[in-house]
């Protein structure tokens, strides 16, 4: 489904991204982790290509990101992103913010698209919120909106880059349950987080990162239980016993 | 010793009345008119401006430097005086059947005043997060969808209060028309004067004119921005 051979980025003189080679199949939950600055955001961000690459070979959902035939405007309409930040649009109520794309993009009926809309948002449990506006919302309640209006498009693969860590203690839970009901129903997910109980529990896959360079990749069971790179030791180290 | 008769029946009934009265209509027209093409234009100026395609960010600069420093009683006269000696005989003839003072009018109060309100609308996009620009893209709008649907509609609720000062400069701008034929407010008030006079009441009523039509404007504006643009701003 995702591809990544020999994917280098800079950024100025900063080597970002160095020599990732990655293959993520349909309907794999794969969670990136590593400490902050090891270039696990910028690779999630160059899979629907917010950041391009600047060497190697990407191919997403069959298109080469690196082809100029290539429609990004339309692979991105098949991959869905959710952002730290949550990113909704503050001038569109809850049920616009998500019918929008579905409505100008993919043409549909106003609504088909409601009625999607309103089962999205049973589905993360905001169907009360249909016409609130995201400033009226909480955090937890804001990224789960955001779920549910990249859910809309019908997404093949969903992007998640650090989808909980702007969000207060209490309300992570309520984002990662959503997200763990996504997994197994097809999707492919790529999440970039530290929670390490999610990816315990929910991926099928860890990749670690640090320096632009996946040091690691293995099943969750494995990479928790026996990391094998003296920096993914000291990273889950440090996950877990902060103080120290 | 103060020997001035004041005689307002002069500007509230009678012949002169009526031609306040038309004069009205006439710097009404010019200031709809105006708004409406000056505010389109100048969407599509301040999208130009930020365009990652060269030629067309360039020609923008250069329409918003050109049209922004220069008199607005220069190209009024330029589209006025100067336009028809470039044009071809046939367009002139048909111009000069035409209302062609007021379309000279329109033509430039719109140029002037878009160059304005462009520059406002970018400020207002820059404003506006860039993640906001991200989010629309990773949803698969194209860059001039992601303007339509969610970055101008946001930078537009910002720009509401420079956006009303640049519509009220137009509205009283329009004044200028008189200096080429066209028969608007200012235009009457002074013919009344001439005819009676009355320089006074003339001009006052003229001035009550200009400050209703801008307190209207700016009322307007503001009843469009609470119950269609924002109805549910939080703050």
């Amino acid at each position: 489904m995702i591809q990544f051979s020999g994917v280098h980025k800079w950024f100025k003189q900063l080597h970002v991204l160095n020599d990732i080679n990655l293959r993520i199949t349909p309907g794999e939950v794969l969670v990136v982790c590593g400490p902050s600055g090891s270039g696990k955001s910028t690779l999630i961000r160059t899979i629907n290509q917010l950041e391009p690459i600047n060497e190697g070979k990407l191919v997403v959902d069959g298109m080469d990101l690196l082809d100029k035939k290539t429609d990004i405007n339309k692979l991105r309409a098949e991959i869905g992103f959710v952002f730290q930040q949550f990113n909704l649009y503050p001038h569109l109520s809850v049920l616009s913010n998500i019918t929008l794309a579905p409505l100008k993009i993919r043409k549909m009926q106003k609504k088909e698209a409601e009625e999607q809309a309103m089962t999205l948002l049973a589905r993360v449990g905001l169907a009360e919120k249909r016409d609130a506006y995201p400033s009226q919302l909480s955090g937890g309640q804001q990224q789960r909106v955001a779920i549910a209006r990249a859910l809309a498009m019908k997404p093949k693969i969903m992007l998640f880059d650090e989808p909980t860590s702007a969000l207060d203690p209490e309300m992570i839970g309520e984002v990662l349950a959503v997200m763990q009901g996504l997994a197994g129903t097809g999707i492919t997910m790529v999440v970039v987080t530290h929670e390490m109980g999610f990816a315990r529990e929910v991926a099928h896959r860890v990749a670690f990162m640090d320096h632009g360079v996946v040091l690691e990749e293995a099943k969750p069971e494995e990479f928790f239980r026996n990391p094998q790179h003296e920096r993914a030791q000291q990273f889950l180290k440090q996950l877990l016993s902060p103080m120290h | 010793m103060l020997t001035y008769q004041f005689d307002w029946s002069v500007v509230t009934s009678g012949k002169y009345f009526e031609w306040l009265v038309s004069g009205f209509k006439v710097t009404l027209q010019l200031s709809v008119v105006g708004i409406v093409l000056a505010f389109i234009v100048g969407l599509l100026i301040a999208v130009m401006r930020m365009s990652n395609f060269r030629p067309v960010r360039w020609f923008a600069l250069a329409y918003l430097e050109f049209f922004r420093n220069t008199p607005l009683l220069v190209q009024i006269f330029f589209w006025y005086f100067g336009s028809y000696k470039i044009l071809p005989t046939a367009v002139n003839d048909w111009l000069n059947s035409t209302n062609f003072e007021f379309a000279a009018a329109v033509i430039a109060l719109t140029i002037y005043t878009s160059a304005f309100i462009a520059e406002d609308i970018r400020s207002g996009v820059l404003s506006i997060p860039r993640e906001q620009m991200e989010a629309a893209r990773s949803a698969g709008f194209s860059y001039l969808r992601s303007m339509q649907y969610i970055i101008l509609p946001q930078a537009v609720r910002i720009t509401v209060p420079p956006l009303v000062n640049q519509f009220l400069n137009l509205a009283k701008n329009s004044s200028l028309a008189m200096t080429i034929g066209v028969m608007e407010l200012t235009y009457q008030a002074r013919q009344v004067e001439s005819y009676t006079f009355k320089g006074f009441e003339a001009f006052t009523a003229a001035t009550v004119v200009y400050l209703v039509l801008s307190t209207s404007i700016t009322a307007l504006v503001h009843i469009y921005d609470k119950r269609v643009l924002n109805p549910n701003r939080a703050v």
